[in-house]
């Protein structure tokens, strides 16, 4: 069974179809990316997958059970992490503490009003940090760490559940070029030990070619390829959504 | 009730909505446009009827009463534009808990300068030369005056539309209410559309205050009822839209004049008066509408608040030398019954101060760690307080019992209160706070046979050993020792932390499985049941209440402790309330004018000491190099 399909999802603004019909599946350990143009439906895609957005139509299977329409909260329960496009986290905590309130949600914990939060998981935390080379800022407060290692913090934050699967929005936007390709790598090596499937949206090609596993592309709202980084190079109506195919242009050349 | 006694009802309700029309438009026109509440605009309304009256009583005749209503409505407006000059233009980039605040200072002020011109008593107003007599319709008198007020709503309405679609200042208007910084970057002169907007809307609540004249009275306590009527309508109407507040002061105004028109129903079983219940009635409308539409009837739903405090520093358990400190200022109340043997006066002001730290510290539990800002703590503190009075009145139950009950019944009340407020966010959830509360403080006002409406209830003293007031002082001292320990165990645990999450990030706080309502709804009912605590120490310590426990006054009173103490620190709420109660209990009592002196303080805090004192103290130390 995939840990992730998607059948037939639609959803619509007013009169903007912003995504129509998208089906697609992610198998287990897949390392997925989805690309395409601005206004593709790339980010109302995921919000549907990670409960932001009731789709107007379809199924989102996680292992087979249908959760469209279901909170943030439960779709999380069910094992499914995620990091966001603008990276933060709680500002008025630690680092190690922002990884402790994921575990103690995690391990329903929540509404326990007596031992104090900083002895709940700490070595569980640690381990989490120390996964994404964090561990030495565990007591730091996080509103001071640099933007990479914020989404470093993220990303040690959505593993606190032990997903099986993983939803990056962007994970790469606003890092430079060597810390993108530092983070990306990190998170493909943890995919490949912990049997995790992942599927990003990223702007940056590179990226994309050199490390997904497979590429969907979209292009309003319709999913227009599926396949592997040759498949996707090589796909005619692909290069036509990201580059045009200068026929418009043909007549008017003098 | 008959067809034509029904109809004559929702005319009276549409003369009455005119006037909730126009002070709602205003403060949703400026709302919309600085983004700041103006607390003080039930003020301006007041002001109104004020200036009217004297216009119509002192030139008196046509040019008096008509004169004066136009009079009255550019002299208010024209204060705004000061108000907006002199001091809202120096906090627009503030918090907006602090622009809250520096408006409701202005509130205090303004009440005391009219306290000072216009004395004490009600001012009633002459009958409008050319209104004076009724017309018969439906087989009943109604005042050709109540008419007049009928189409004076609609043709503001219109007028204001007109202004917003047809003018370019009113264009101006729509757009600075959308995106504001854009108008600015497109080179529009900013200072004067605020300062115009905030006159047009203060225009608007001197005119609503000066029509009022010749129905009611002018009184120094119209300034917090208006402004608690407009929250209403403006969270029913929706915020920011003129329609939706047309829309919401005539199903506002019909509810209750309905109720009343119901008046009293004997159903077999059971008789039931409603006009007693306007302002449940009200209430349930208002529910309704967050329910299924929380930013109000016409209103959209609001951008994500955005705070320009500094970002806090995460909470450490306490070092040795604050907890050496905390045992030190311990003893030191221990022996306070020793040491005030020659002035009992010490142990009154000790009672006080306690109090005041629990109120205190279970706002801020809510204020800072929940980032709920409550503009209605008071209402948990008269439930406790009323709660606890009137068991001991009416049941004859001892203390013991009643000052278990009282929190029990401040955290129902919180509960159902926080189960609302909890859905909204910000303003919204500051203004509901406030109607909350201020329909708690009705409702006791208004239920004379039960609470004793304004004389209160008297004679809730404590038994013996408790009629001594070292012993009651040590009870106090115990509870407010127990509630602020608690507290604090609380904010450490996973739940405070839960709490915290959803206030740095409610995305985020959910997207890793906190369902961050239902904790701050849980966080609302822990500091409504402490504020409880207090609420029934209190009715013991002063013997009796009276409305005046629940008053919006005592709300803000919360807040400034806390702001005075600084909002991001723990121990900032004792020392906040410390202070606070010490100042009002000393100085305060010195002057008739105690309400003008508190409003200069506020702005003095606001304006020069954000941080608060233990803020302030705090940052000294850390640059000094230690840690607290």
């Amino acid at each position: 069974m995939s840990v992730l399909e998607l059948r037939g999802l639609t959803k619509s603004f007013g009169g903007v179809h912003a995504v129509r019909d998208v089906s697609f599946s992610i198998g287990k350990g897949e390392f997925l990316a989805m690309i395409g143009p601005n206004g593709a439906g790339k980010s109302t895609c995921f919000n549907m997958i990670n409960g932001q957005l009731a789709p107007d139509s379809g199924e989102i299977l996680v292992e087979g059970r249908n959760i469209a329409g279901l909170a943030p909260r439960d779709i999380w329960r069910l094992g499914v992490g995620r990091t966001f496009q603008v990276a933060a986290t709680f500002g008025s905590m630690t680092v190690i503490e922002n990884v402790q309130v994921a575990l103690i949600s995690h391990a329903r914990e929540t509404y326990r009003l007596w031992r104090p939060a900083a002895s709940h998981h700490r070595a569980r935390a640690l381990e989490l940090l120390a996964q994404v080379n964090m561990q030495d800022a565990a007591d730091r407060p996080s509103r001071e760490l640099a933007y990479g290692d914020v989404k470093r913090v993220e990303l040690a934050i959505a593993l606190a559940n032990d997903p099986k699967l993983l939803l990056m929005d962007e994970p790469t936007a606003g890092m430079g070029a060597g810390e993108r390709h530092g983070l990306i790598e990190l998170v493909k090596r943890l995919v490949v030990e912990r049997g995790i499937s992942v599927l990003f949206t990223e702007h940056s090609m590179d990226v994309v070619f050199a490390f997904a596993d497979r590429i969907i592309v979209l292009a309003r709202g319709r999913l227009i390829a599926d396949g592997n980084a040759a498949t996707i190079r090589d796909n005619a109506q692909v290069r036509e959504v990201y580059f045009g195919t200068g026929k418009t242009f043909a007549g008017a050349a003098p | 009730m008959t067809l034509n006694a029904f109809l004559f009802q929702i005319l009276n309700g549409l003369s009455s909505a005119s006037g909730l029309f126009l002070i709602a438009a205003g403060l949703s026109l400026i709302f919309g446009v600085t983004r700041i509440v103006n607390l003080a605009h039930g003020s301006l309304y007041m002001l109104g009827t004020y200036i009217a009256y004297t216009f119509a009583t002192k030139i008196g005749g046509v040019t008096g009463f008509w004169g004066g209503i136009i009079a009255t409505a550019l002299i208010v407006g024209l204060l705004g534009a000061l108000i907006e000059i002199v001091l809202l233009r120096r906090i627009y980039r503030a918090p907006e808990l602090f622009q809250l605040l520096a408006t409701f200072a202005l509130v205090l002020v303004i009440n005391d300068a009219a306290l000072w011109l216009w004395g004490p008593a009600d001012l009633l107003g002459p009958r409008a030369p050319g209104f004076r007599g009724a017309v018969e319709i439906l087989g009943r008198r109604l005042p050709t005056y109540d008419l007049f007020l009928i189409v004076i709503g609609p043709l503001v309405l219109l007028a204001l539309h007109l202004t917003l679609t047809r003018t370019r200042f009113g264009r101006l208007i729509r757009a600075a209410t959308q995106d504001r910084e854009m108008v600015g970057a497109l080179g529009v002169n900013q200072a004067v559309l605020f300062t115009s907007v905030f006159a047009l809307g203060a225009a608007l609540a001197g005119l609503g205050g000066a029509l009022q004249i010749a129905r009611e009275p002018a009184n120094l306590a119209t300034d917090l009822i208006a402004l608690g009527d407009a929250f209403v309508v403006v969270v029913v109407g929706g915020m920011g839209s003129i329609p939706g507040a047309y829309l919401a002061a005539v199903i506002i105004a019909e509810v209750r004049a309905l109720c009343v028109g119901i008046g009293t129903v004997d159903f077999g079983f059971v008789t039931i008066n409603f006009s007693k219940f306007t302002l449940v009635a009200e209430f349930l409308v208002m529910a309704i509408v967050l329910i299924v539409r929380p930013f109000g009837l016409l209103g959209k739903a609001q951008g994500a608040v955005r705070s320009i405090a500094e970002p806090e520093e995460p909470i450490r358990p306490a070092t040795p030398m604050l907890k050496a400190l905390g045992v030190v200022v311990l003893v030191g109340l221990l022996c306070l019954p020793l040491l005030a043997q020659g002035s009992p006066y010490l142990l009154v002001l000790g009672i006080d101060v306690l109090i005041a730290v629990i109120f205190a510290t279970s706002l801020h539990f809510i204020m800072g760690p929940g980032g709920m800002h409550s503009f209605g703590h008071a209402a948990y503190f008269g439930l406790g307080a009323y709660g606890a009075a009137l068991l001991v009145k009416w049941l004859a139950l001892p203390m013991g019992v009643a000052l278990i009950a009282a929190p029990l019944l401040a955290l129902c009340g919180a509960l159902l209160f926080g189960w609302f407020a909890v859905r909204l966010s910000g303003v919204y959830l500051a203004m509901l706070t406030l109607a909350f509360a201020q329909i708690v403080w009705a409702a006791v006002f208004q239920w004379e046979g039960f609470t004793g409406g304004s004389n209160g209830v008297i004679g809730v003293w404590p038994p013996a050993p408790f009629d001594k007031s070292w012993a009651y002082f040590l009870l106090t001292l115990v509870l407010a020792v127990a509630a602020v320990l608690l507290l604090r165990r609380f904010l450490f645990a996973p739940f405070g932390y839960a709490m915290r999450a959803g206030r740095d990030s409610p995305l985020r706080a959910e997207a890793i499985g906190i369902d961050v309502k239902r904790v701050h709804w849980l966080a609302f009912g822990v500091a409504g049941l402490v504020c409880g605590i207090g609420g029934g120490l209190f009715a013991f310590a002063k013997g009796s209440i009276s409305p005046e426990t629940i008053h919006i006054n005592r709300s803000i009173d919360g807040l400034v402790m806390v702001l005075l103490g600084g909002v991001q620190t723990l121990t900032g709420p004792i020392a906040g309330a410390s202070v606070f109660a010490v100042l009002h209990d000393t100085v305060m009592r010195q002057t008739e004018y105690w309400r003008a002196l508190m409003g200069a303080i506020i702005l003095l805090l606001v304006l020069t000491f954000p941080q608060g004192i233990v803020g302030a103290f705090a940052s000294l130390w850390r640059k000094a190099g230690g840690r607290l």
